[in-house]
């Protein structure tokens, strides 16, 4: 048995129509929309601003803190109790790890960057649309950024390496399913989030992250393309 | 800093403007968008100048009230998104979103604007439950007119799920709609001093005195009402803001096409 066309039509390598627009929220002070397939993430930056309760401030610099929450109409089976799950927890935790290496937050000191991840609708890929919108997010705070982070989850269904699994891809039943959830610097060529769910040998996971960094790429391009058209290439179109 | 801030408000309303150069009786430009998550069985994104909100409707089936064994209902929850506004924050919703909900509720509720017997599948036993979730996205001021305004788009654009035997098969929906018999609008109507106002900004809800949301169907009539504010309000200016309120419905029924 093997995996020969894709569900949904795609080449292997080929992720899902994505789209991105930056400034979103006018009320935050940096936001983004990233969507992917049928995956949709809206992420709001606040801060740096003060950080209550005290004993969680730092002295020597400001702290990230990310909630990621699915809205409770988002999934698309039962409704989704609103209020935070182990898995929302863990995910947070996660996209934190994987943004804070970007950030230099030392000139914050006692101060809270927040960014706040919330899906209308999932397919599949949450974590990672997650983590691609609140990147651009904390670039339109006007946060200084080492590099862009630009998230995407490989997979392996039934024999064969794929990019970007949607929700059918995941429960396909005919053979095995891994999903390789990643984030990546796409010009200092680090991963900052690496986790796997399924059963893979050391060769998969090695063409896994190849296939990663290639999509990350893309989806790094489709980022730079949101943010460049909310400011503009140049200072003169700075005010748009 | 609220005292400052009411000063400024208050001149600007006696020049007869307002911040954004609005007159005091000027709605904000209304849109709605319908279908706007997949994953919900009926859903609405509602704009009022900057102010964003969404609506989502998620279908279930449960016992119905032992006191209501032929009925279905609806149960509608609001969560003030900490991404939509510096001044919210995480957790469990407080009493703004609760109050936010619970008036939307009214609006629907009361109006009888969906006919609850309809949503019967077996009596005693089985009935539709309406699941409304409102979600801010952008607070620039007026959530109220804007979380009833989305929640009566997405029951609108609702289909039902198919059920058999004692499973929704939420993949597939059918071509029912929710029973909506009646089309409830809210307009809350502000007083800050002797002024009255409609479509608050967030610097003019800091600092009125008096706040009343009106909820009314297409033929005039009544169906929910909230005072909010600390200001007493007198009997005449109760019904000035009732009527203002009922004058304004008219235009933002257009916006949802009722």
């Amino acid at each position: 048995m093997s995996y020969k066309k894709r569900l949904d039509g795609r080449d292997f390598e080929e992720p899902r129509p994505m789209e991105a627009k930056v400034g979103i929220i006018p009320r935050a002070d940096g936001s983004a929309m990233f969507k992917i397939g049928d995956t949709i993430a809206y992420a709001a930056v606040y801060g740096p601003r003060n950080l209550h309760p005290r004993f969680l401030q730092d002295p020597t610099k400001g702290i990230l803190r990310v909630n990621y929450n699915m809205m409770p109409f988002s999934g698309s089976g039962d409704r989704v109790r609103p209020g935070g799950s182990r898995r929302s927890k863990e995910i947070a935790l996660v996209t934190e790890k994987a943004l804070l290496p970007v950030l230099d937050l030392s000139d914050f000191p006692n101060a809270v960057v927040d960014v706040f991840i919330e899906f209308p609708q999932t397919d599949a890929g949450s974590r990672c649309a997650g983590i691609s919108a609140a990147a651009m997010a904390l670039a339109d705070a006007g946060l200084a950024m080492k590099d862009l982070v630009s998230a995407v989850a490989v997979g392996k269904v039934d024999d064969r390496i794929v990019a970007d699994l949607c929700y059918a891809e995941e429960a396909y039943e005919d053979g095995d399913v891994a999903d390789i959830p990643m984030a990546y610097l796409p010009t200092l060529d680090r991963f900052t989030l690496l986790q796997m769910d399924g059963v893979v040998a050391k060769d998969d996971i090695s063409k896994g992250l190849e296939l990663g960094r290639k999509v990350c790429r893309q989806i790094a391009e489709v980022q730079k393309a949101a943010l460049k058209n909310k400011y503009g290439a140049g200072v003169e179109k700075n005010d748009s | 800093m609220t005292a400052e801030l009411r000063n400024h408000v208050l001149d600007f309303l006696e020049k007869g403007f307002r911040f954004d150069g609005r007159k005091p009786l000027d709605y904000r430009k209304i849109t709605v968008d319908y279908g706007i998550s997949k994953s919900a069985e009926g859903s609405a994104r509602v704009k009022i100048g900057e102010t964003e909100v969404l609506a989502g409707v998620k279908l279930s089936v449960e016992k119905p009230y032992p006191d209501r064994p032929d009925e279905g209902t609806i149960m509608v929850n609001a969560e003030l998104l900490p991404l939509s506004s510096p001044e919210f924050e995480s957790g469990p919703p407080g009493i703004q979103a609760v109050e936010l909900a619970r008036v939307v509720d009214r609006g629907i509720r009361e109006s009888k604007a969906i006919d609850f017997k309809k949503l019967l599948i077996k009596k005693g036993e089985e009935a539709w439950i309406v699941n409304i979730d409102i979600i801010t996205i952008n607070d620039a001021g007026n959530l109220l007119d804007a979380a009833s305004l989305a929640a009566l788009a997405a029951i609108k654009d609702s289909k039902m799920p198919k059920y058999k035997d004692g499973v929704i098969d939420y993949k597939e929906k059918s071509k029912n709609t929710i029973p909506l018999e009646k089309e409830p609008i809210e307009v809350t109507v502000i007083k800050i001093g002797d002024h009255f106002i409609v479509d608050p900004l967030p610097e003019e809800e800091k600092v009125l005195d008096g706040r009343l949301t009106v909820a009314s169907t297409k033929d005039g009539k009544i169906c929910a009402l909230q005072k909010g504010g600390l200001s007493p309000l007198t009997q005449e200016e109760i019904i000035k803001m009732i009527d203002i309120a009922l004058d304004k419905t008219k235009d933002i029924r257009k916006a949802v096409g009722g």
